[in-house]
C-alpha cells in the first residue's frame, strides 16, 4: 500500500559523519556485496570489464570541494544512499503498491514481485537513491540491510547494515532516530546533524554530521616563531642592485 | 530527463485521442453511422495506441494491471483507472452513435469529462514532482489540457473553436517556456542545499562516485540537444500552432481541398506537439543532477 503510515514506531536510519569519512568506498563495495547475494534480485552490472562499465549500486560516495570565503578549500567525501524519508515521495507515486514504508521501523522497501519498473519512484526521489536494475527490470534501493539487522543467525555485532559494519573510519552509525535518547539521536544533537534538501519536504530520517572546522596554523604558532621572522624586509647590497636591475629590464 | 520515445509518443497521441473523444462526447461534430465510425476509430486508435506505447518503457509490462490498485495516492494509477473508465464509457456511447443512431447525451458528457480528466492525470504525473522544478508548475496541467483540447478541436473539424483553442494553447506554451526557464533557479535548490554544505562556502563537485555512467545519469541528466533548444522551440511553435492556424484561415470553398488543408493542419500540429513534448523531457532538470555537478 502506497499510503504512508501516519507515524512509525521507530525511525531506523543512518547517521553519516562527513568529518570522519575518508572516501575509501568500502561501504559501497560491502553494500554491493551483501545486497547482490541476499534480499531480492542481484545488483547487476552491465559490461563490467568493457569500455563503458556501469551497474546498480544502492550506495555511492561523491566527493565535493568546499571553498570558504576565506582560507583553504576543503575536500569532503559524501556517501549517499536512501534516507528512508518520513514523507517519502517515492512511496506515494508508486502505481502498484510495490513501494512501501514499514510502520514498525520506518524502512522504505520495494516488493519486487509487484514492481512494474516504471521508474516513477526514482523520478520522485530528489537524492538519486533508487536505481532501476537493467537486468531485472525492477527498482532497487537501500533496504537498511533488513535481512541483517533482525537476523538471529548472525552474531550480534553483525546485526547492523553492511556499510556500517564495514566502515573502517567509524563514519557511519545506525540506530533509532525516533528515540531522542538513542546514541544516534544524541550524536545528531551534539554535532548539529542536518537534512539534505530540507526544502523538498521529504523529512529524511538519515542525518549528516557536518565537517568540524579545520585547525588553522595561525592559532598554534610556536614560541620560537618570532626568531624565524625574515630579517631583512628591504634588500641591500648585491641583492638590492640585482632587484633594481631586473626590474629595469 | 531522458526523452524516452515511448513516453513522448504516448503523451502526444493519447492527449490528441482523448481530446477528440471529449469533443465527440459533446456531440461535436454531430455525426452517426460510418462517419461516426471513422471519427471514433481515429480517437480510439490514438488514445489506445498511446496507452500501449506507454507500456513499452516498463521493466515488467506483464504486471501493468497491478497499476490500477493505488489510485488513492498515485497519479499514475489514477491515470490508468481514468483512461480505462473513459474508454469504456465512450465505447458504449460510440456503439449508440454508430449503430443505433442514438446519442446518449449524459453518457457522452460523462465520457468527455473523464477523457479530459485522463489528460489531467497524465499531466499531474509530471506536475507533482518537486524534484523537477520545470514540471512542478500549474502551467504543466494547463499545457497538457490546452494542447489536448486544441488538437481535439482540430481533429473534430471544429474550425472556429480550433482557432480559438490553438491561440490559447500557443500562449500557454510560451508562458510555460518563460516560467520554466527560471524554475530551477527559483526553486531554491542548489548544490549547497543538496549537500548541506552551502553555508560553509562555494560547493563544487570534485569527483563523481564512479568513473563510468549509471542509471541516474542516463535517466535524469540528459544534456544532448539542449543547444538546439531555441531552434526546436521555434519549430514546435511553427508546426504546432502557427501553421495549423494559417491552414484553417485559408478562405476555401472546395470541400475536398478544405479537408486536405485540415489534414495538413492536423499533421503539422502533431509534429509540433511531439517536438514540444521532446523538449518537455529533454530540457527538464532533475535536482539529482546537482549531486553530479551537472546543473
Amino acid at each position: 500500500m502506497t499510503q504512508l503510515p501516519q507515524s512509525t514506531d521507530r525511525k531506523m536510519g543512518l547517521v553519516i559523519d562527513l568529518d570522519t569519512c575518508v572516501g575509501c568506498h568500502a561501504c559501497v563495495i560491502s553494500c554491493k556485496g551483501w545486497n547482490t547475494e541476499n534480499y531480492g534480485a542481484p545488483l547487476s552490472d552491465q559490461n563490467p570489464y568493457g569500455a563503458d562499465p556501469s551497474g546498480t549500486f544502492l550506495n555511492r560516495v561523491h566527493s565535493y570541494e568546499v571553498q570558504p570565503p576565506e582560507g583553504h578549500a576543503q575536500l569532503i567525501h559524501f556517501p549517499k544512499s536512501c534516507l528512508h524519508c518520513e514523507d517519502a515521495p517515492c512511496v506515494t507515486v508508486c502505481p502498484t503498491g510495490a513501494s512501501y514504508k514499514r510502520s514498525e521501523d520506518g524502512i522504505v522497501l520495494v516488493n519486487e514481485s509487484d514492481c512494474i519498473g516504471c521508474g516513477l519512484c526514482a523520478w520522485a526521489c530528489p537524492y538519486g537513491a533508487r536505481e532501476l536494475d537493467l537486468a531485472e527490470g525492477v527498482m532497487k534501493k537501500c533496504t537498511l540491510c533488513v535481512d541483517r539487522i533482525y537476523n538471529d543467525n548472525l552474531p550480534e555485532v553483525d546485526r547492523v547494515p553492511s556499510c556500517v559494519r564495514t566502515c573502517p573510519a567509524g563514519a557511519r552509525h545506525f540506530g533509532d532516530l525516533g528515540d531522542p535518547d538513542s546514541e544516534v539521536s544524541q550524536l545528531v544533537a551534539e554535532r548539529g546533524g542536518m537534512d539534505l534538501m530540507p526544502e523538498m519536504g521529504t523529512k529524511p530520517v538519515n542525518k549528516y554530521l557536518p565537517p568540524r572546522p579545520k585547525d588553522r596554523i595561525e592559532d598554534q604558532t610556536d614560541i620560537l616563531a618570532p626568531l624565524l621572522a625574515p630579517v631583512a624586509e628591504e634588500p641591500k647590497g648585491f641583492i638590492a642592485w640585482l632587484d633594481k636591475a631586473l626590474e629595469k629590464l | 530527463m531522458h526523452p524516452a520515445p515511448s513516453v513522448i509518443l504516448f503523451t502526444t497521441l493519447s492527449g490528441l485521442g482523448f481530446g477528440l473523444l471529449a469533443f465527440l462526447g459533446l456531440g461535436l461534430p454531430d455525426v452517426s453511422g460510418w462517419v461516426a465510425f471513422v471519427f471514433f476509430a481515429i480517437a480510439f486508435g490514438l488514445a489506445v495506441g498511446g496507452l500501449l506505447a506507454s507500456t513499452f518503457h516498463l521493466g515488467h509490462p506483464e504486471r501493468a494491471w497491478k497499476a490500477f490498485s493505488q489510485w488513492r495516492t498515485s497519479w499514475l494509477s489514477r491515470e490508468g483507472c481514468s483512461a480505462v473508465a473513459a474508454l469504456i464509457l465512450m465505447g458504449i456511447y460510440a456503439i449508440g452513435v454508430i449503430f443505433m443512431d442514438q446519442r446518449w447525451g449524459l453518457l457522452g458528457w460523462l465520457g468527455a469529462a473523464l477523457s479530459l480528466f485522463t489528460v489531467f492525470t497524465t499531466s499531474m504525473i509530471y506536475a507533482q514532482l518537486k524534484t523537477i522544478p520545470r514540471w512542478n508548475m500549474n502551467l504543466t496541467p494547463a499545457m497538457f489540457l490546452s494542447f489536448s483540447l486544441a488538437g481535439g478541436a482540430l481533429l473534430a473539424g471544429q474550425n472556429t473553436t480550433a482557432i480559438v483553442l490553438l491561440l490559447i494553447a500557443g500562449a500557454v506554451q510560451l508562458a510555460y517556456w518563460k516560467q520554466g526557464d527560471t524554475a530551477l533557479a527559483n526553486s531554491g535548490t542548489n548544490i549547497g542545499t543538496a549537500t548541506g554544505l552551502g553555508s560553509r562556502g562555494k560547493v563544487r563537485a570534485f569527483e563523481p562516485p564512479h568513473t563510468g555512467s549509471n542509471y541516474l545519469l542516463r535517466e535524469f541528466v540528459h544534456v544532448v540537444g539542449r543547444k538546439h533548444a531555441a531552434k526546436l522551440r521555434m519549430l514546435a511553435l511553427g508546426f504546432g500552432f502557427v501553421l495549423p492556424l494559417a491552414l484553417l484561415l485559408v478562405p476555401m470553398h472546395d470541400v475536398v481541398i478544405k479537408h486536405l488543408l485540415a489534414l495538413l493542419a492536423v499533421i503539422a500540429h502533431l509534429i509540433g506537439i511531439a517536438t514540444s513534448r521532446w523538449l518537455f523531457f529533454a530540457q527538464a532538470e532533475h535536482v539529482v543532477g546537482l549531486y553530479y555537478g551537472k546543473r
